[in-house]
Formats: C-alpha cells, sequence, structure tokens
C-alpha cells in the first residue's frame, strides 16, 4: 500500500523523459498543432472527472464538481481535437501536379 | 467492468497516445498521429463510463453533450488569426477540470478502493489534492489572463508596479502554508481548502500579468504544459495510471516548447516571467533617413528578382494580409523567381503562429523555412519582404550591446540584396526599440496596411 506513490511516481518520471524524447525532434512549422493537440491530450482528466461525476455517494456537492469538471474536460478533448484536426488539414505539400483531393504520393 | 480489463484500456490508451504524439513531429503523419490519439481518449472515455466506479449517467451526459457542443463549435468556428487565442481558452478548459477533480477527489468514493468508504483522508491523497488544485488554478486564471491579452480584452503590454516580486513571492509563499495546514487536516470544508483555490486563483493572476504581448509565446507554452501537469497531478489524487502518463507526456511537451521559445529569444524562463520585458524601453536611440518607396517601383523590383524570401510577424495576422502574400508568391513564382517564407519561431503570438496562417493560405509546406535555413543563404536573396515583422529582424540584436534584445538570434534580412519593410507607420515595433534596419541602406520602406501594400505590388506586377 505504501508503495503505491513510488509506482505512480516511476510511471511519472519515465512519462516525462519519453515527452521529451518523442517532442524534442518536432519541427517548428507543426508547432501551434503540436500543442493544440498536446492539450487535446491533456484532456484526459476528463477519465477523472467521469469517475468524480458517476459516484452515487452521498454527497451532492461532489456530483456538482465532477459533472463541472466532465463539462471543461469535454470542451478541452472536444475542441482540442477538432481545431487540431483542421490546422492539419491545411498543411499541405506542393502538389507536382494539380491534384485535387490527396497530394501524397 | 472490473479493474483489470478497464487498466488494460488505459494501457492501450496510453500507447495511442504516444504513437499519436510521435506521428504528430512530420507534416506527412501529422493529421494520422492526431486521429490516432483521439482514438486513444476515446478508448480511455468509454473504458471509464463502463468502469463500476461509474454508476450514475444523467449528470454525465448533459454535462458531457454540452461540453462537446460548446468544444466542437469553437473548434470549427474560431478564425486561423484568433489560435492563440483558443489555445490559451483550451488550457485554460483543462487547469480547471483538473482542478475540479482534484477537489472532489476529497470526497469519499471517488478515489476508488484505496480511499474504501467513508475512511479518512490519506496524507498522500491530500498533497496531491493540493498541487491538482494549485496547478489547476494557476492554469485556468494565468490562460484567462493570458486570453484577455491576445484578444485585447485586457492591455497586452506589461503591467508593473514596485514590490511586484515580493508580492508575488508572498503569494506563493501563503499558498505553500495554506497547502501545508491543509495536509495537516484535510477535509472538504477545511478553510485552508479554500484559501488554497483563492490564492492559487490570484498567483496565476499575478503571474501572468507582468507578461508582455511579444512575450505570449512563451507563456502559452508553459501554460499547455501547466495543463498536462495539472492533469498528471489530479492522476495521483484519484490513483489513475492514464492520467499520470498522458499528463506528464502533455507537461514535457509544453516544457520543451516553452524552451525553444526562450533560446529563440535569447532569454532565460525567469527573464521572461519576471522582467515584465515589453514595459522596458531602452537601447541605443538610432537615427537616420527612411526610404520610402512605392508600390509601382518595388513591383519592378520584384519582377527582376530572382529570389524573394518573405519573413512575415504579427502584423500580418493582424492584417489578416496571408492570402494575399500567397497570391502574390504564386506570381512571383510564375515569374520564375525562387519564393520562400523564412518564419521565426517567436514570430506571432504563439510558437508556430506564422505557419499555420501561412498553410490556411494554401502555401506549400515546404515552401516554409526555418531561420536557420535561411540565414546562411540569405546574401543570395534579393529581396526580403518583411511583414508587420520587427524585432525578429533587428540587426541591433546582432550589434548592439546595449540593445534589451542583443544576442536573440534574428533573420539576418539585412544582409539581403534588398529590404522591403511594409509597416504602418513609424511607430516602434512591440517591444518599443527603434531597428536599425529601417535606416539600411538597402531597406526600402513600404508604408501602409500590410494587405492593402501587398494588393498594390500585385497590381503593378500585373501591369
Amino acid at each position: 500500500m505504501e508503495l503505491v506513490p513510488v509506482y505512480l511516481a516511476f510511471i511519472l518520471a519515465l512519462s516525462i523523459f519519453l515527452g521529451f524524447e518523442l517532442i524534442s525532434k518536432v519541427p517548428a512549422t507543426l508547432h501551434t498543432p503540436l500543442m493544440s493537440g498536446a492539450n487535446a491530450i491533456s484532456g484526459i482528466t476528463l477519465v477523472g472527472a467521469l469517475l468524480a461525476a458517476g459516484v452515487d455517494g452521498p454527497d451532492w456537492l461532489a456530483t456538482v464538481l465532477g459533472a463541472a469538471a466532465v463539462f471543461f474536460a469535454t470542451v478541452n478533448v472536444v475542441g482540442g481535437y477538432l481545431v487540431t484536426d483542421r490546422m492539419l488539414g491545411m498543411f499541405k505539400k506542393r502538389p507536382d501536379k494539380p491534384a485535387p483531393e490527396k497530394p501524397e504520393q | 467492468m472490473n479493474d483489470l480489463p478497464v487498466n488494460l484500456a488505459y494501457l492501450g490508451a496510453a500507447v495511442l497516445f504516444v504513437f499519436g504524439l510521435k506521428m504528430l513531429g512530420s507534416p506527412r503523419t501529422a493529421r494520422r498521429g492526431n486521429a490516432l490519439s483521439a482514438v486513444g481518449m476515446l478508448v480511455a472515455v468509454v473504458a471509464t463510463l463502463l468502469s463500476k466506479g461509474v454508476v450514475t449517467w444523467h449528470w454525465i451526459a448533459i454535462a458531457a453533450g454540452a461540453g462537446a457542443v460548446v468544444g466542437a463549435l469553437a473548434a470549427r468556428l474560431v478564425a486561423m488569426t484568433s489560435m492563440p487565442e483558443m489555445v490559451a481558452l483550451f488550457n485554460g478548459s483543462g487547469g480547471i477540470a483538473s482542478l475540479l477533480v482534484g477537489a472532489a477527489a476529497l470526497f469519499p468514493g471517488v478515489v476508488g478502493e484505496a480511499a474504501g468508504g467513508d475512511a479518512a483522508i490519506s496524507a498522500f491523497t491530500a498533497v496531491t489534492v493540493f498541487l491538482s488544485v494549485m496547478i489547476g488554478g494557476v492554469t485556468f486564471s494565468g490562460s484567462i489572463v493570458a486570453w484577455g491579452k491576445l484578444a485585447e480584452a485586457l492591455p497586452s503590454g506589461a503591467l508593473l508596479f514596485t514590490g511586484q516580486r515580493l508580492v508575488n513571492g508572498a503569494l506563493l509563499a501563503a499558498l505553500v502554508a495554506c497547502g501545508a495546514f491543509f495536509v495537516h487536516a484535510p477535509s472538504v470544508d477545511s478553510p485552508y481548502f479554500v484559501a488554497v483555490l483563492a490564492l492559487a486563483l490570484a498567483l496565476g493572476v499575478m503571474a501572468v500579468v507582468p507578461i508582455g504581448g511579444a512575450d505570449m509565446p512563451v507563456v502559452i507554452s508553459l501554460l499547455n504544459s501547466y495543463s498536462g501537469l495539472a492533469a498528471c497531478a489530479a492522476g495521483f489524487a484519484i490513483n489513475n495510471n492514464v492520467l499520470i502518463v498522458s499528463g506528464s507526456l502533455v507537461g514535457a511537451a509544453g516544457i520543451i516548447l516553452t524552451n525553444i521559445m526562450c533560446k529563440a529569444m535569447n532569454r532565460s524562463l525567469a527573464n521572461v516571467l519576471f522582467s515584465g520585458f515589453g514595459a522596458v524601453r531602452a537601447g541605443t536611440k538610432v537615427e537616420g533617413e527612411v526610404k520610402p518607396i512605392n508600390a509601382e517601383d518595388a513591383g519592378l523590383i520584384l519582377e527582376a528578382a530572382s529570389a524573394v524570401a518573405f519573413v512575415p510577424g504579427y502584423g500580418m495576422a493582424v492584417a489578416q494580409a496571408q492570402h494575399v502574400v500567397r497570391e502574390l508568391g504564386e506570381m512571383l513564382e510564375e515569374n520564375g523567381c525562387e519564393v520562400s517564407y523564412a518564419i521565426h519561431p517567436v514570430a506571432g503570438r504563439m510558437p508556430g503562429h506564422m505557419n499555420v496562417l501561412l498553410a490556411e493560405a494554401s502555401v506549400p509546406y515546404d515552401q516554409l523555412v526555418e531561420m536557420d535555413d535561411v540565414n546562411p543563404r540569405m546574401a543570395n536573396i534579393d529581396v526580403a519582404v518583411v511583414i508587420g515583422a520587427n524585432d525578429v529582424v533587428n540587426p541591433a540584436a546582432r550589434e548592439d550591446e546595449t540593445s534589451p534584445i542583443h544576442g536573440m538570434p534574428i533573420i539576418n534580412v539585412d544582409h539581403a540584396r534588398t529590404v522591403f519593410v511594409l509597416k504602418r507607420s513609424m511607430a516602434s515595433g512591440f517591444a518599443g526599440i527603434d531597428n536599425p534596419l529601417f535606416f539600411g541602406a538597402n531597406t526600402r520602406m513600404l508604408f501602409g496596411d500590410a494587405k492593402a501594400s501587398i494588393s498594390a505590388l500585385i497590381a503593378s506586377l500585373k501591369e
């Protein structure tokens, strides 16, 4: 039981290193979509919000806090992913021939 | 569903996030990467809804439905020029969500098996609740102030007063002290909990107020990092792995971006956060004669050029000039000219701001070049067209040791054969530093609104 915090800290430390490795090579062109995409991931707090709102506890205040958290986290998640997708849809490679839809080869 | 399948689903979600972030690193795969990470989110959410922790649905359905509508509308309707404001607001909503989750963790039943019914709140939970309320609160109020500055609902300059650092230091000390009292006797109705909440919100406001508009790229990426760390702290508070993993991935990403932004300004993070740079008005006053040019003559020079580089800045976003810039670029290319777009890392109000605007205007991403790639071949560029940028092309950063931006890496447009500077008038740029570029022998000033000037250039080229 006392070890749980330590395990969680292990996960934390390794994830931070992983995050540094993953992001450090992103080209400057993609900094904005990277930021909003990462921001959407931080909406993962939605999982916690769902747990808090879904508890059938005696205290209505917990449910209110949870429901408010669900609202804000959903804004973050849905808005974040959609706006990132919208931005990334604009990044196009120079088409060699005038190809209307898919410039990938 | 019981704990094992739920946790396996969380593991799957975390793996999808990692691959998603990895694929965001290249323009070819970025869109699929984002979709992959969204799938990861869906997996995590569905698994949570099916877990035995979630027993009531109606509040969740209402709140999630409303949130999805708001988020989707915001994402669809926002103009690309307002993207920094949007990102600031999304950071804020992530922050307050984590704050609320942290607060809810004080109630029995939320933490899952570990809390076990009405057992007292453990010290570990109390510390992590404190952290998620503190980081979430700072993220939320800081993001709101950042949004206000970006949207110009608040004055966008730096607000400084004497004793500011003392006040902020005192706030932080009081916050930690109240946190300690709260952890000592944690309960939902502890007055110290309310104090922590209020102080965290106040600290967020005070932390962003002294930061000027030109430093916003740093603040936005830092708040991005905080929103991840807040989710991470909330994950500790409710013993949830997937929150910790995803939150710390985002935290790390934000820190890297912050670091890149600071390097691009040759300043330390502490300097950005505390010095209120935007308010400083110092450096050698430069005097000289500016040489204006009209659109017709500029058009003739462009027509003869074989290599042109556009250097956009925040002014291009303000004037919404990205579409006409692309049109001009295409005309020059048809004329046999080599066109590139040189983008400074801190141009605009958030990392990558200019790239998004130019992508919106259908400039292919292989024409967007970074500062370090364009500088070595600047001498071969016939015309560098500076559109609403100032500090990022200011040679004083290279030459004038008394300049406040001395040492900041810049795009060396003054090394190009000719420089056109598109500018509203002769007011100095955001940081209030005089720019010797404007007086350079090879510099010609094209005064007026950027969009109107570019349109005039297009008209003159058509003739």
